[in-house]
């Protein structure tokens, strides 16, 4: 059996890293945009509604180009945003934060949308008699009612941001020790002629991360069900 | 309290289109269902806009055409015909919910006085999933009156029980926001509810305004249209029991009930349409109850004759047609006696 080499332990270490940050900077956004999409009629929401979406369908790599277009140098937001305030995030490992969290999106939009869909709206109109602002009413009822559907969504991005490739190759590229995730270290490795050992520890790593992710997943909607 | 309210608001098929200002703390509004009457509550609480007009709450303006206050700020509170409390809290975090929220000095209602008068001390850790119908809108109503309302709206707020729990409710609504003095606007399509609720009444149909009126005058309007007629109230208590027959204390007489309760208060309605007025003591009558009465009045109602009869200090409202009144000589003063069965009374609760 193949020992992990620090190598190793820092693809691991940086793929844990990029999935939870991309999952956690995620999360107060796919949570406004469910609720525009599942609470609030307005002009442009099947636009919103698209872009949304579309990393969903698009393959990652193309979205790895666009976010390089955009973020690099000569893009709109690298030139006039990034450039000025002196931040540069091409090939560092916030690219891959950033690629990760736009691939994922769609899915905890989704997942936090059908948890929305259950919320009585007029308990929501309940909370706003009460005194409570339309801030305080997300957070103290619609926020704890949707809670499944944010865990889920939560739990399926961070277990799609491990996998992340394609859109993490572009923007982010393949540095050992920066932007090196599992997958592009497995990429790595299986490529390479003696390099199949290392690829198939890896592997077995991925698989026991998915597994503790599910059954988290599992306990955390267990323990819902127990509470209710 | 006082209220006004001026506004318009159009849907796809109906038009709601409202002038109304109300001053009386018990106002009730009547309206079959469909006629605006919920739509009229979103717009005072807030949930939704009118498309123009202007609405005031005791000088204060709530909504007109340059802005709308945000519910929150507007402290009028809302009852639905669900109790729609929150699953996530117990019953204690759902009473405290608009409590906490109210500012310390608009609170006019202890936390502790509510629980008690409500009678909801043994449900207080008691998740809201586990409550039956009747509690949780005890819980409903006790959460809305804990933010210290400045109004409180009841849309249909007893249409979802059944009718033991109905009047429960109803005493428990009475007996709280008489407590704590919060004025109300109470809406159904009862008119039962409504006598037995408010004291002015704003009829509403087809999204207009058609009258306000006392509820008393609202309820005999209605007596010669309504199936049931006129339905009399009465509060009776301490009852005697004669051979399964109760015998209560009323108007300086006794009123003989079949289906009576030995519950020391009870309730119960009795149809105009189930009085028999008679001109000469008859003797024997297999009615069990033959009262002396005094004409007090009379008045037109859809083809009928209403009489207003007084027997002691208490009054009864019974139902003929004009032809029976000719020949009864009904006017103001005339003594007559009603016959009554013993099973016409209705108990409520």
């Amino acid at each position: 059996m193949t020992t992990l080499d620090p190598a190793e332990y820092a693809a691991i270490g940086l793929s844990l890293k990029v999935a939870a940050t991309a999952t956690l900077l995620s999360l107060p956004f796919a949570f406004a945009v469910a609720y525009l999409m599942t609470f609030r009629q307005f002009r442009g929401r099947f636009v919103l509604d698209v872009i949304v979406n579309l990393p969903l369908t698009l393959p990652p790599v193309v979205i790895g180009y666009l976010l390089l277009v955009l973020l690099g140098r000569q893009g709109f937001i690298g030139r006039h945003i990034l450039q000025p305030l002196g931040i540069s995030l091409i090939f560092t490992w916030k690219a891959a934060v950033i690629a990760t969290a736009v691939v994922g999106f769609p899915l905890m939009v989704r997942s936090i949308r059908i948890g929305m869909e259950s919320v009585d709206q007029r308990l929501v109109q309940a909370a706003r008699t009460l005194g409570a602002s339309w801030f305080d009413t997300m957070l103290t009822v619609v926020a704890p009612l949707s809670l499944r559907g944010v865990i889920a969504g939560s739990a399926l991005m961070f277990a799609r941001g491990l996998g992340e490739f394609g859109a993490t190759i572009i923007v982010a590229g393949n540095i050992p020790g920066v932007t090196r995730t599992i997958p592009l270290a497995i990429y790595d490795y299986a490529a390479s002629p003696d390099g199949d050992g290392m690829a198939r520890v890896l592997c077995l790593v991925s698989v026991i991360i998915s597994v503790v992710i599910l059954l988290l997943h599992e306990y955390l909607s267990r323990r819902m069900d127990r509470s209710e | 309290m006082e209220l006004h309210v001026a506004v318009k608001k159009r849907f796809k098929a109906f038009e709601l289109d409202v002038e109304f200002t109300v001053t009386n703390d018990r106002v009730g509004v009547f309206g079959a269902s469909g006629s605006g009457k919920s739509t009229l509550v979103s717009l005072i609480a807030g949930l939704d806009s009118p498309d123009s007009g202007v609405i005031r709450l005791d000088g204060e303006t709530l909504h007109d055409g340059r802005g709308s206050m945000p519910p929150e700020q507007r402290r009028i509170g809302i009852i639905f015909q669900q109790s729609h409390l929150f699953p996530h809290l117990n019953v204690r975090h759902n009473l405290q919910y608009g409590y906490k929220r109210c500012a310390a000095e608009n609170r006019r209602i202890d936390f502790d006085s509510l629980v008690e008068v409500m009678g909801l001390g043994n449900l207080l850790e008691r998740g809201v999933n586990r409550l039956s119908g009747g509690e949780k809108q005890r819980v409903a109503i006790g959460r809305a009156l804990l933010s210290s309302p400045r109004l409180l709206l009841m849309d249909e707020p007893l249409s979802a029980l059944d009718d033991t729990l109905r009047f429960q409710i109803i005493s428990y609504l009475k007996t709280a926001c008489a407590t704590f003095g919060i004025p109300y606007l109470f809406i159904s399509h009862s008119l039962l509810e409504m006598r037995l609720m408010t004291d002015q009444v704003l009829d509403v149909s087809f999204g207009r305004v058609q009258g306000y009126t006392s509820v008393e005058a609202l309820a005999r309007s209605r007596m010669g249209h309504s199936p049931v007629g006129y339905i009399n109230v009465l509060t009776l208590g301490a009852p005697r029991r004669i051979n399964g027959i109760c015998a209560y204390a009323w108007g300086g007489t006794e009123l003989f009930i079949s289906g009576g309760s030995d519950q020391p208060k009870a309730l119960f309605e009795l149809s105009s349409k189930d009085i028999i007025l008679i001109g000469l003591h008859p003797g024997a009558i297999s009615a069990r109850n033959l009262l002396e009465c005094t004409v007090m009045g009379t008045f037109q109602a859809g083809g009928k004759v209403g009489v207003e009869l007084a027997c002691g200090s208490e009054r009864l409202i019974a139902e003929i047609v004009p032809e029976a009144a000719r020949e009864l000589e009904v006017t103001v003063g005339s003594r007559l006696f009603a016959a009554i069965k013993a099973s016409a009374f209705r108990r409520l609760g």
